[in-house]
Protein backbone atom coordinates (compact mmCIF):
# COMPACT_ATOMS: atom_id res chain seq x y z
CA UNK A 1 0.00 0.00 0.00
CA UNK A 2 3.04 2.39 1.06
CA UNK A 3 4.78 1.43 -1.96
CA UNK A 4 1.54 2.17 -4.25
CA UNK A 5 1.16 5.17 -2.53
CA UNK A 6 4.85 6.19 -3.19
CA UNK A 7 4.57 4.88 -6.85
CA UNK A 8 1.65 6.96 -7.37
CA UNK A 9 3.01 10.16 -5.71
CA UNK A 10 6.23 9.60 -7.78
CA UNK A 11 4.05 9.21 -10.63
CA UNK A 12 2.08 12.58 -10.03
CA UNK A 13 5.61 14.32 -9.73
CA UNK A 14 6.88 12.87 -12.75
CA UNK A 15 4.11 14.28 -14.49
CA UNK A 16 3.86 17.35 -13.40
CA UNK A 17 7.30 18.13 -13.57
CA UNK A 18 7.06 16.80 -17.62
CA UNK A 19 4.57 19.55 -18.12
CA UNK A 20 6.25 22.45 -16.42
CA UNK A 21 9.14 21.66 -18.76
CA UNK A 22 6.46 21.43 -21.69
CA UNK A 23 4.94 24.49 -20.81
CA UNK A 24 8.25 26.09 -20.39
CA UNK A 25 9.75 25.08 -23.60
CA UNK A 26 6.52 25.75 -25.31
CA UNK A 27 6.33 29.80 -25.60
CA UNK A 28 9.96 30.56 -26.69
CA UNK A 29 13.47 30.20 -24.65
CA UNK A 30 13.29 30.58 -21.23
CA UNK A 31 15.62 32.68 -19.47
CA UNK A 32 17.72 32.10 -16.48
CA UNK A 33 16.51 34.16 -13.84
CA UNK A 34 18.84 36.15 -11.74
CA UNK A 35 17.08 39.08 -10.61
CA UNK A 36 14.62 39.91 -8.26
CA UNK A 37 12.84 41.25 -10.55
CA UNK A 38 9.54 39.31 -11.48
CA UNK A 39 10.03 40.58 -15.57
CA UNK A 40 11.09 37.25 -17.71
CA UNK A 41 11.90 38.82 -21.51
CA UNK A 42 10.43 36.83 -24.69
CA UNK A 43 13.20 35.78 -27.24
CA UNK A 44 13.11 33.80 -30.11
CA UNK A 45 13.82 30.02 -29.79
CA UNK A 46 17.36 28.73 -28.73
CA UNK A 47 18.24 32.62 -27.59
CA UNK A 48 18.52 32.77 -23.59
CA UNK A 49 18.96 36.52 -21.45
CA UNK A 50 20.52 37.14 -18.45
CA UNK A 51 20.18 39.98 -15.80
CA UNK A 52 24.08 41.56 -16.63
CA UNK A 53 23.31 44.48 -14.08
CA UNK A 54 20.43 45.85 -12.58
CA UNK A 55 19.40 48.82 -10.50
CA UNK A 56 21.38 51.26 -12.49
CA UNK A 57 19.09 54.21 -12.57
CA UNK A 58 18.83 55.46 -16.18
CA UNK A 59 21.01 53.39 -18.07
CA UNK A 60 21.08 55.09 -21.70
CA UNK A 61 23.12 54.24 -24.42
CA UNK A 62 26.07 51.44 -24.00
CA UNK A 63 29.00 50.34 -25.11
CA UNK A 64 31.31 47.38 -24.97
CA UNK A 65 35.00 47.31 -25.38
CA UNK A 66 37.41 44.54 -27.11
CA UNK A 67 38.00 42.74 -23.84
CA UNK A 68 34.15 43.17 -22.89
CA UNK A 69 34.00 45.41 -20.28
CA UNK A 70 30.42 47.14 -20.98
CA UNK A 71 30.03 50.99 -20.18
CA UNK A 72 26.23 52.32 -19.64
CA UNK A 73 25.99 56.31 -19.92
CA UNK A 74 23.43 57.35 -17.12
CA UNK A 75 20.87 60.28 -17.94
CA UNK A 76 20.96 61.11 -14.35
CA UNK A 77 23.31 60.71 -11.65
CA UNK A 78 23.34 57.74 -9.60
CA UNK A 79 25.65 58.02 -6.80
CA UNK A 80 27.25 61.00 -8.35
CA UNK A 81 28.44 58.77 -11.23
CA UNK A 82 27.53 59.44 -14.59
CA UNK A 83 29.10 56.67 -16.25
CA UNK A 84 28.97 52.89 -15.04
CA UNK A 85 31.54 50.46 -16.20
CA UNK A 86 30.06 46.87 -15.65
CA UNK A 87 32.44 44.10 -15.29
CA UNK A 88 32.19 39.96 -16.01
CA UNK A 89 35.29 39.08 -14.15
CA UNK A 90 34.35 35.47 -14.10
CA UNK A 91 32.77 35.18 -17.53
CA UNK A 92 29.36 33.98 -15.88
CA UNK A 93 27.06 36.04 -17.98
CA UNK A 94 26.79 38.66 -15.19
CA UNK A 95 28.62 41.49 -14.54
CA UNK A 96 30.59 40.75 -11.05
CA UNK A 97 32.67 44.33 -10.63
CA UNK A 98 30.89 48.09 -11.16
CA UNK A 99 32.15 50.93 -10.79
CA UNK A 100 30.93 54.24 -11.75
CA UNK A 101 33.02 57.10 -12.69
CA UNK A 102 32.60 61.31 -13.85
CA UNK A 103 30.14 63.53 -12.65
CA UNK A 104 28.33 64.39 -16.09
CA UNK A 105 24.64 63.30 -17.39
CA UNK A 106 23.59 62.64 -20.67
CA UNK A 107 22.53 59.40 -23.05
CA UNK A 108 25.46 59.38 -25.69
CA UNK A 109 28.29 56.65 -25.62
CA UNK A 110 30.54 54.65 -28.01
CA UNK A 111 34.12 53.05 -28.16
CA UNK A 112 36.75 54.05 -30.73
CA UNK A 113 40.42 53.56 -30.99
CA UNK A 114 41.28 53.36 -27.69
CA UNK A 115 38.94 56.31 -26.82
CA UNK A 116 35.16 56.46 -24.76
CA UNK A 117 33.47 58.71 -25.71
CA UNK A 118 30.06 60.26 -24.26
CA UNK A 119 27.95 63.14 -24.18
CA UNK A 120 25.96 65.70 -21.84
CA UNK A 121 23.06 67.53 -23.45
CA UNK A 122 25.23 70.00 -24.55
CA UNK A 123 28.71 68.27 -24.82
CA UNK A 124 30.55 65.40 -26.59
CA UNK A 125 33.56 64.22 -24.12
CA UNK A 126 35.99 61.39 -24.57
CA UNK A 127 38.46 59.45 -21.87
CA UNK A 128 41.55 57.56 -23.44
CA UNK A 129 41.74 54.10 -22.06
CA UNK A 130 45.25 52.97 -21.21
CA UNK A 131 46.95 49.35 -22.03
CA UNK A 132 44.81 47.38 -19.74
CA UNK A 133 41.43 48.95 -20.45
CA UNK A 134 41.05 51.60 -17.66
CA UNK A 135 40.22 55.23 -17.72
CA UNK A 136 42.96 57.41 -17.57
CA UNK A 137 41.91 60.70 -15.38
CA UNK A 138 38.05 59.40 -14.69
CA UNK A 139 37.51 63.11 -13.45
CA UNK A 140 39.36 64.67 -16.26
CA UNK A 141 37.97 63.81 -19.42
CA UNK A 142 38.68 65.79 -23.14
CA UNK A 143 36.23 68.21 -24.40
CA UNK A 144 35.72 67.30 -27.90
CA UNK A 145 32.67 69.58 -28.87
CA UNK A 146 30.48 72.06 -27.21
CA UNK A 147 28.08 74.49 -26.81
CA UNK A 148 25.61 72.70 -28.88
CA UNK A 149 21.80 73.66 -27.97
CA UNK A 150 19.54 72.13 -25.31
CA UNK A 151 16.45 73.75 -24.98
CA UNK A 152 13.92 71.29 -22.88
CA UNK A 153 12.88 68.91 -25.71
CA UNK A 154 15.06 66.32 -27.63
CA UNK A 155 17.72 67.12 -25.31
CA UNK A 156 20.04 63.87 -25.70
CA UNK A 157 22.86 64.05 -27.80
CA UNK A 158 22.94 60.79 -29.41
CA UNK A 159 26.67 59.83 -31.17
CA UNK A 160 28.55 57.34 -33.81
CA UNK A 161 31.55 57.19 -34.79
CA UNK A 162 32.86 56.01 -38.36
CA UNK A 163 36.20 54.32 -39.19
CA UNK A 164 37.29 57.97 -40.67
CA UNK A 165 37.95 59.81 -37.60
CA UNK A 166 34.95 61.40 -37.57
CA UNK A 167 32.05 61.74 -35.06
CA UNK A 168 28.30 62.30 -36.06
CA UNK A 169 26.15 64.17 -33.07
CA UNK A 170 22.63 64.18 -32.78
CA UNK A 171 21.11 67.63 -32.53
CA UNK A 172 17.07 67.16 -32.33
CA UNK A 173 14.68 70.08 -32.61
CA UNK A 174 13.77 71.96 -29.86
CA UNK A 175 9.92 71.64 -31.36
CA UNK A 176 7.17 69.24 -32.24
CA UNK A 177 7.01 70.54 -35.95
CA UNK A 178 8.14 74.05 -35.82
CA UNK A 179 5.11 75.97 -35.03
CA UNK A 180 5.46 79.34 -34.48
CA UNK A 181 4.33 78.49 -30.80
CA UNK A 182 5.10 74.84 -30.25
CA UNK A 183 2.63 72.39 -29.67
CA UNK A 184 0.09 75.49 -29.66
CA UNK A 185 -3.39 74.48 -31.25
CA UNK A 186 -4.12 76.68 -34.28
CA UNK A 187 -0.10 78.00 -34.23
CA UNK A 188 1.20 77.90 -37.84
CA UNK A 189 4.59 76.63 -39.00
CA UNK A 190 7.16 78.56 -39.71
CA UNK A 191 8.47 78.57 -43.27
CA UNK A 192 11.18 78.65 -43.78
CA UNK A 193 12.01 76.75 -40.23
CA UNK A 194 14.57 78.76 -38.68
CA UNK A 195 15.47 75.73 -36.25
CA UNK A 196 16.73 74.14 -39.20
CA UNK A 197 20.17 75.99 -38.99
CA UNK A 198 21.24 74.71 -35.68
CA UNK A 199 19.24 72.01 -34.96
CA UNK A 200 16.77 68.80 -36.26
CA UNK A 201 19.75 67.36 -38.12
CA UNK A 202 22.85 65.31 -37.56
CA UNK A 203 25.90 67.16 -37.23
CA UNK A 204 29.57 66.29 -38.04
CA UNK A 205 32.94 66.83 -36.54
CA UNK A 206 36.01 65.73 -36.17
CA UNK A 207 36.60 62.91 -33.70
CA UNK A 208 40.10 64.03 -32.74
CA UNK A 209 40.04 67.83 -31.97
CA UNK A 210 39.49 69.38 -28.78
CA UNK A 211 36.53 71.93 -28.45
CA UNK A 212 34.76 72.11 -31.25
CA UNK A 213 31.11 73.96 -31.74
CA UNK A 214 28.82 74.53 -34.71
CA UNK A 215 31.50 76.57 -36.72
CA UNK A 216 33.87 73.76 -36.78
CA UNK A 217 31.31 70.78 -37.37
CA UNK A 218 29.10 70.62 -40.53
CA UNK A 219 25.84 69.86 -40.74
CA UNK A 220 25.49 66.54 -42.25
CA UNK A 221 21.78 66.12 -42.50
CA UNK A 222 19.05 68.02 -42.08
CA UNK A 223 15.39 67.67 -41.83
CA UNK A 224 15.13 65.39 -38.99
CA UNK A 225 12.86 66.42 -35.81
CA UNK A 226 14.81 63.69 -33.74
CA UNK A 227 17.13 61.31 -33.50
CA UNK A 228 18.30 58.95 -30.82
CA UNK A 229 19.21 55.59 -32.23
CA UNK A 230 22.01 55.96 -34.92
CA UNK A 231 24.90 53.70 -36.07
CA UNK A 232 27.57 53.65 -38.26
CA UNK A 233 26.96 50.64 -41.07
CA UNK A 234 29.85 49.10 -41.31
CA UNK A 235 28.58 46.76 -44.31
CA UNK A 236 27.37 49.59 -46.59
CA UNK A 237 30.08 52.60 -44.81
CA UNK A 238 27.04 54.65 -44.24
CA UNK A 239 25.65 56.62 -40.82
CA UNK A 240 21.83 55.09 -40.41
CA UNK A 241 19.23 56.84 -37.93
CA UNK A 242 15.66 56.18 -36.15
CA UNK A 243 13.93 59.60 -36.35
CA UNK A 244 11.09 59.85 -33.79
CA UNK A 245 8.04 61.10 -35.68
CA UNK A 246 6.52 64.18 -35.13
CA UNK A 247 3.52 64.13 -32.05
CA UNK A 248 -0.15 65.23 -31.87
CA UNK A 249 -1.85 65.07 -34.75
CA UNK A 250 -4.81 64.73 -33.94
CA UNK A 251 -5.10 67.28 -30.63
CA UNK A 252 -3.37 69.82 -32.86
CA UNK A 253 -6.03 69.08 -35.59
CA UNK A 254 -8.77 67.16 -34.96
CA UNK A 255 -10.84 68.03 -37.82
CA UNK A 256 -8.66 66.60 -39.98
CA UNK A 257 -7.04 63.27 -37.81
CA UNK A 258 -9.16 61.58 -35.82
CA UNK A 259 -7.13 59.84 -32.40
CA UNK A 260 -6.81 56.75 -33.87
CA UNK A 261 -5.01 58.03 -37.09
CA UNK A 262 -3.33 60.26 -34.94
CA UNK A 263 -2.17 56.71 -32.82
CA UNK A 264 -0.57 55.57 -35.66
CA UNK A 265 0.70 58.52 -37.73
CA UNK A 266 3.27 59.19 -38.78
CA UNK A 267 5.77 55.93 -38.93
CA UNK A 268 9.00 55.70 -37.22
CA UNK A 269 11.19 56.37 -39.91
CA UNK A 270 14.93 54.58 -40.73
CA UNK A 271 17.25 56.64 -42.79
CA UNK A 272 20.80 56.38 -44.18
CA UNK A 273 22.41 59.46 -44.50
CA UNK A 274 25.07 60.76 -46.71
CA UNK A 275 26.57 64.51 -46.53
CA UNK A 276 23.73 66.46 -47.50
CA UNK A 277 20.64 64.25 -46.58
CA UNK A 278 17.31 65.76 -46.50
CA UNK A 279 14.57 64.06 -44.32
CA UNK A 280 12.20 67.27 -44.43
CA UNK A 281 11.13 67.28 -41.21
CA UNK A 282 8.87 69.99 -40.56
CA UNK A 283 7.35 69.78 -43.54
CA UNK A 284 6.40 66.43 -44.28
CA UNK A 285 5.58 63.38 -42.21
CA UNK A 286 6.10 59.79 -43.88
CA UNK A 287 2.63 58.02 -44.26
CA UNK A 288 3.23 54.04 -44.13
CA UNK A 289 0.07 53.20 -45.10
CA UNK A 290 0.11 55.76 -48.27
CA UNK A 291 3.36 55.23 -48.55
CA UNK A 292 4.37 58.54 -49.53
CA UNK A 293 5.54 61.70 -47.97
CA UNK A 294 2.58 64.22 -46.23
CA UNK A 295 2.30 67.22 -46.30
CA UNK A 296 2.49 68.70 -42.53
CA UNK A 297 -1.29 70.31 -41.45
CA UNK A 298 0.55 73.13 -39.87
CA UNK A 299 1.80 73.72 -43.46
CA UNK A 300 -0.97 73.63 -45.23
CA UNK A 301 -1.42 69.68 -45.13
CA UNK A 302 -4.92 67.69 -44.78
CA UNK A 303 -3.58 64.12 -44.75
CA UNK A 304 -3.47 63.68 -48.39
CA UNK A 305 -1.62 66.07 -50.64
CA UNK A 306 2.01 64.72 -50.61
CA UNK A 307 5.40 67.17 -50.84
CA UNK A 308 8.64 66.77 -49.56
CA UNK A 309 10.13 66.37 -53.59
CA UNK A 310 13.47 67.24 -52.52
CA UNK A 311 13.70 64.94 -49.17
CA UNK A 312 14.38 61.30 -49.25
CA UNK A 313 12.27 58.55 -48.73
CA UNK A 314 12.89 56.39 -45.45
CA UNK A 315 14.81 53.25 -45.85
CA UNK A 316 11.99 51.90 -43.81
CA UNK A 317 8.69 52.58 -41.73
CA UNK A 318 7.99 51.64 -38.91
CA UNK A 319 4.60 52.11 -36.55
CA UNK A 320 4.24 55.41 -34.98
CA UNK A 321 5.36 56.91 -31.60
CA UNK A 322 7.11 53.44 -30.96
CA UNK A 323 10.10 56.03 -30.31
CA UNK A 324 13.45 54.10 -31.67
CA UNK A 325 15.95 54.67 -29.37
CA UNK A 326 19.01 51.99 -29.97
CA UNK A 327 19.82 51.01 -33.04
CA UNK A 328 22.74 48.56 -34.09
CA UNK A 329 24.13 46.33 -36.84
CA UNK A 330 24.51 43.05 -36.23
CA UNK A 331 28.26 42.11 -37.16
CA UNK A 332 28.79 38.74 -34.81
CA UNK A 333 28.91 35.30 -35.50
CA UNK A 334 27.14 33.75 -32.86
CA UNK A 335 23.69 34.20 -33.60
CA UNK A 336 21.93 32.30 -37.06
CA UNK A 337 22.91 33.44 -39.95
CA UNK A 338 19.43 35.17 -40.90
CA UNK A 339 21.10 37.98 -38.26
CA UNK A 340 24.11 38.82 -40.03
CA UNK A 341 24.32 42.33 -40.73
CA UNK A 342 20.81 43.05 -39.90
CA UNK A 343 19.01 45.76 -37.69
CA UNK A 344 17.86 45.46 -33.81
CA UNK A 345 16.16 48.49 -32.72
CA UNK A 346 14.98 48.98 -29.18
CA UNK A 347 12.07 50.53 -29.15
CA UNK A 348 11.60 52.60 -25.74
CA UNK A 349 7.79 53.07 -26.30
CA UNK A 350 4.67 55.42 -27.09
CA UNK A 351 2.96 57.87 -24.96
CA UNK A 352 1.70 59.67 -27.87
CA UNK A 353 -1.01 56.92 -29.38
CA UNK A 354 -2.92 57.85 -26.02
CA UNK A 355 -5.93 57.48 -25.59
CA UNK A 356 -5.38 54.74 -27.74
CA UNK A 357 -3.48 51.90 -26.47
CA UNK A 358 0.53 52.03 -26.19
CA UNK A 359 2.55 49.85 -27.93
CA UNK A 360 6.51 49.33 -28.14
CA UNK A 361 8.93 48.64 -25.23
CA UNK A 362 10.53 45.68 -27.14
CA UNK A 363 13.57 45.24 -29.30
CA UNK A 364 13.05 44.88 -33.09
CA UNK A 365 14.69 43.12 -35.56
CA UNK A 366 15.30 43.88 -39.52
CA UNK A 367 16.98 41.63 -41.58
CA UNK A 368 19.36 43.56 -44.35
CA UNK A 369 20.93 42.14 -47.98
CA UNK A 370 23.25 44.08 -50.05
CA UNK A 371 23.06 46.93 -47.47
CA UNK A 372 19.00 47.08 -47.71
CA UNK A 373 15.70 45.77 -45.60
CA UNK A 374 15.40 42.17 -47.33
CA UNK A 375 12.09 41.51 -45.35
CA UNK A 376 9.41 42.59 -42.77
CA UNK A 377 10.99 43.83 -38.96
CA UNK A 378 10.13 41.30 -36.61
CA UNK A 379 9.99 41.41 -32.60
CA UNK A 380 13.29 39.95 -31.38
CA UNK A 381 12.92 40.75 -27.28
CA UNK A 382 9.82 41.25 -25.66
CA UNK A 383 8.28 41.42 -22.51
CA UNK A 384 10.12 44.24 -20.92
CA UNK A 385 6.87 46.20 -20.04
CA UNK A 386 6.39 43.30 -17.58
CA UNK A 387 2.85 41.82 -19.00
CA UNK A 388 0.35 43.25 -22.22
CA UNK A 389 -1.45 45.24 -19.89
CA UNK A 390 1.33 47.05 -18.60
CA UNK A 391 2.70 47.57 -22.52
CA UNK A 392 -1.45 49.04 -22.93
CA UNK A 393 -1.66 51.44 -20.33
CA UNK A 394 1.99 53.16 -20.59
CA UNK A 395 3.13 52.06 -17.21
CA UNK A 396 5.77 49.65 -18.73
CA UNK A 397 8.63 48.37 -15.67
CA UNK A 398 11.52 48.56 -18.09
CA UNK A 399 11.96 50.42 -21.26
CA UNK A 400 14.56 49.79 -24.12
CA UNK A 401 16.96 52.16 -24.74
CA UNK A 402 20.53 51.61 -25.76
CA UNK A 403 22.26 48.25 -27.84
CA UNK A 404 25.11 47.14 -28.17
CA UNK A 405 27.30 43.93 -29.31
CA UNK A 406 29.85 41.92 -27.40
CA UNK A 407 33.49 40.77 -28.48
CA UNK A 408 31.68 37.26 -28.14
CA UNK A 409 29.00 38.06 -30.42
CA UNK A 410 25.83 38.83 -27.19
CA UNK A 411 23.82 41.90 -27.48
CA UNK A 412 23.34 44.13 -24.46
CA UNK A 413 20.05 45.97 -23.71
CA UNK A 414 19.74 48.83 -21.21
CA UNK A 415 15.97 49.65 -19.86
CA UNK A 416 16.51 53.82 -19.01
CA UNK A 417 13.65 53.29 -16.44
CA UNK A 418 15.21 50.80 -13.79
CA UNK A 419 18.50 50.77 -14.81
CA UNK A 420 18.64 46.88 -15.81
CA UNK A 421 20.97 45.56 -18.18
CA UNK A 422 20.34 42.54 -20.44
CA UNK A 423 22.81 40.14 -21.98
CA UNK A 424 21.17 38.29 -24.73
CA UNK A 425 23.02 35.20 -26.31
CA UNK A 426 22.07 32.77 -28.73
CA UNK A 427 22.81 28.60 -26.88
CA UNK A 428 21.21 26.32 -29.17
CA UNK A 429 22.92 25.00 -31.92
CA UNK B 1 -47.82 71.56 32.57
CA UNK B 2 -46.00 68.58 31.49
CA UNK B 3 -47.59 68.35 28.25
CA UNK B 4 -47.45 71.81 27.73
CA UNK B 5 -43.57 71.69 28.08
CA UNK B 6 -42.86 68.58 26.43
CA UNK B 7 -45.13 70.37 23.26
CA UNK B 8 -42.62 73.29 23.56
CA UNK B 9 -39.86 71.03 23.96
CA UNK B 10 -40.98 69.05 20.44
CA UNK B 11 -41.65 72.52 19.25
CA UNK B 12 -37.84 73.97 19.39
CA UNK B 13 -36.04 70.57 18.73
CA UNK B 14 -38.96 70.74 15.32
CA UNK B 15 -37.30 74.77 14.85
CA UNK B 16 -33.86 73.61 15.94
CA UNK B 17 -33.75 70.46 13.05
CA UNK B 18 -35.53 72.47 10.22
CA UNK B 19 -33.08 74.87 11.01
CA UNK B 20 -30.42 72.47 10.83
CA UNK B 21 -31.76 70.68 7.76
CA UNK B 22 -31.87 74.23 5.97
CA UNK B 23 -28.72 75.81 7.18
CA UNK B 24 -25.97 72.70 6.70
CA UNK B 25 -27.40 69.40 5.60
CA UNK B 26 -29.01 71.30 2.14
CA UNK B 27 -25.89 72.52 1.29
CA UNK B 28 -23.03 70.09 1.59
CA UNK B 29 -25.45 68.66 -0.64
CA UNK B 30 -25.86 71.02 -3.09
CA UNK B 31 -21.95 71.93 -3.11
CA UNK B 32 -21.56 68.32 -3.19
CA UNK B 33 -23.47 67.82 -6.64
CA UNK B 34 -21.87 71.30 -7.42
CA UNK B 35 -18.33 69.76 -7.37
CA UNK B 36 -19.74 66.12 -8.85
CA UNK B 37 -20.40 68.39 -11.77
CA UNK B 38 -17.67 70.34 -12.19
CA UNK B 39 -15.34 67.23 -11.69
CA UNK B 40 -17.41 65.42 -14.55
CA UNK B 41 -17.44 68.49 -16.64
CA UNK B 42 -13.51 68.59 -16.11
CA UNK B 43 -13.24 64.93 -16.67
CA UNK B 44 -14.14 65.57 -20.70
CA UNK B 45 -12.14 68.73 -20.97
CA UNK B 46 -8.98 66.18 -19.56
CA UNK B 47 -9.89 63.90 -22.08
CA UNK B 48 -9.80 66.71 -25.20
CA UNK B 49 -7.13 68.67 -23.75
CA UNK B 50 -4.34 67.30 -21.66
CA UNK B 51 -5.15 63.20 -21.96
CA UNK B 52 -2.11 62.93 -24.49
CA UNK B 53 0.67 63.93 -22.35
CA UNK B 54 -0.20 63.61 -18.80
CA UNK B 55 -2.27 60.40 -19.69
CA UNK B 56 -5.48 58.81 -18.35
CA UNK B 57 -4.05 57.64 -15.46
CA UNK B 58 -2.27 61.21 -14.68
CA UNK B 59 1.12 59.56 -14.11
CA UNK B 60 2.67 61.46 -17.38
CA UNK B 61 5.39 60.27 -19.44
CA UNK B 62 9.10 59.72 -17.98
CA UNK B 63 11.28 62.29 -18.33
CA UNK B 64 8.85 64.03 -20.69
CA UNK B 65 5.24 64.92 -19.34
CA UNK B 66 4.93 65.81 -15.51
CA UNK B 67 2.51 63.41 -13.56
CA UNK B 68 -0.10 65.00 -11.93
CA UNK B 69 -0.27 62.57 -9.21
CA UNK B 70 0.54 64.13 -5.40
CA UNK B 71 2.93 66.80 -6.39
CA UNK B 72 2.60 70.41 -4.51
CA UNK B 73 2.33 72.09 -8.46
CA UNK B 74 -1.53 70.34 -8.47
CA UNK B 75 -2.12 70.44 -4.87
CA UNK B 76 -0.14 73.37 -4.16
CA UNK B 77 -0.44 77.15 -5.09
CA UNK B 78 -4.33 77.42 -6.64
CA UNK B 79 -2.81 80.82 -8.36
CA UNK B 80 0.57 79.23 -9.74
CA UNK B 81 -1.53 76.05 -11.29
CA UNK B 82 -4.52 78.44 -12.93
CA UNK B 83 -1.58 80.36 -14.50
CA UNK B 84 0.29 77.25 -15.65
CA UNK B 85 -2.73 76.43 -17.62
CA UNK B 86 -3.08 80.20 -19.14
CA UNK B 87 0.40 80.55 -19.96
CA UNK B 88 2.03 77.07 -20.65
CA UNK B 89 5.42 75.76 -19.61
CA UNK B 90 8.67 75.99 -21.42
CA UNK B 91 10.84 75.47 -18.70
CA UNK B 92 10.39 71.89 -17.46
CA UNK B 93 9.75 70.68 -14.34
CA UNK B 94 11.52 68.29 -11.31
CA UNK B 95 9.72 66.37 -9.37
CA UNK B 96 11.20 63.71 -6.74
CA UNK B 97 14.84 64.20 -8.48
CA UNK B 98 13.22 63.52 -11.99
CA UNK B 99 13.14 66.09 -14.57
CA UNK B 100 10.36 66.51 -17.22
CA UNK B 101 11.21 68.96 -19.79
CA UNK B 102 8.44 68.44 -22.70
CA UNK B 103 6.71 72.03 -24.07
CA UNK B 104 3.41 72.82 -22.91
CA UNK B 105 1.17 75.09 -24.41
CA UNK B 106 -0.98 77.34 -23.38
CA UNK B 107 -4.38 76.78 -22.82
CA UNK B 108 -5.95 79.92 -22.67
CA UNK B 109 -8.40 79.73 -25.29
CA UNK B 110 -10.48 77.78 -22.71
CA UNK B 111 -12.99 79.25 -20.91
CA UNK B 112 -12.54 80.51 -17.13
CA UNK B 113 -15.73 77.70 -16.55
CA UNK B 114 -13.40 74.84 -18.10
CA UNK B 115 -9.74 75.86 -16.93
CA UNK B 116 -11.61 75.34 -13.52
CA UNK B 117 -13.71 72.17 -14.05
CA UNK B 118 -10.50 70.76 -15.58
CA UNK B 119 -8.01 71.80 -12.42
CA UNK B 120 -11.00 70.65 -10.09
CA UNK B 121 -10.99 67.42 -11.83
CA UNK B 122 -7.29 67.32 -11.93
CA UNK B 123 -7.04 68.05 -8.06
CA UNK B 124 -10.11 65.46 -7.19
CA UNK B 125 -8.55 62.59 -9.42
CA UNK B 126 -5.76 59.57 -9.53
CA UNK B 127 -6.06 59.76 -5.87
CA UNK B 128 -5.29 63.65 -5.15
CA UNK B 129 -7.59 65.53 -3.04
CA UNK B 130 -8.01 69.27 -2.91
CA UNK B 131 -10.19 72.54 -3.02
CA UNK B 132 -12.24 72.83 -6.29
CA UNK B 133 -10.70 75.93 -8.20
CA UNK B 134 -13.67 78.62 -9.18
CA UNK B 135 -14.36 79.81 -12.23
CA UNK B 136 -13.92 83.30 -10.32
CA UNK B 137 -10.53 81.91 -9.49
CA UNK B 138 -9.55 81.96 -12.74
CA UNK B 139 -10.88 85.07 -14.09
CA UNK B 140 -8.94 86.65 -11.37
CA UNK B 141 -5.87 85.07 -12.37
CA UNK B 142 -6.34 86.02 -16.08
CA UNK B 143 -7.00 89.71 -15.59
CA UNK B 144 -3.54 89.76 -13.81
CA UNK B 145 -2.14 87.92 -16.77
CA UNK B 146 -3.41 90.32 -19.42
Amino acid sequence: MNLQLGRLLGCVLLLSSVSFYACAGDTTSVNKHNSADDVVLKLPEGFTAKVFAEGLGHTRHIAVNTNGDVYVKLSNLKDGKGIYRLRDTNGDGIADNITGFGNIKGTGIAIKNGYLYFSSDEEVFRYKLDGNNNIINPDKPEKIVTGLLSRHEHEAKAIALDNSGNLYVNIGAYSNACQVSDRQKGSPGMKPCPILDSAAGIWKFSADKLNQTYGDGVRYATGLRNVVGLNWNTATNSLFVMQHGRDQLHDLFPNLYDAKQSAELPAECMYELHQGSNCGWPYIYYDEFQHKKILAPEYGGDGKITAGEDAQDPVYAFPGHLAPNGLLFYTGNQFPQKYKNGAFIAFHGSWNRAPEPQKGYLVAFLPFKDGKPSGDWEIFADNFSGSPELTASGRAKHRPCGLAQGPDGSIYVTDDSKGTVWKISYIAK
Amino acid sequence: MRIVRSSTLMCILFVLSAVVMSQISPKPVKQRNKLAASIERGKKVYADQCLTCHQADGLGVQNMNPPLVKTKWVLGDKKQLIEIVLKGKKDGVEIDGDSYSNVMASHADLTDLQIADVLTYVRNSFGNKAKAITEAEVKTVRAKLK
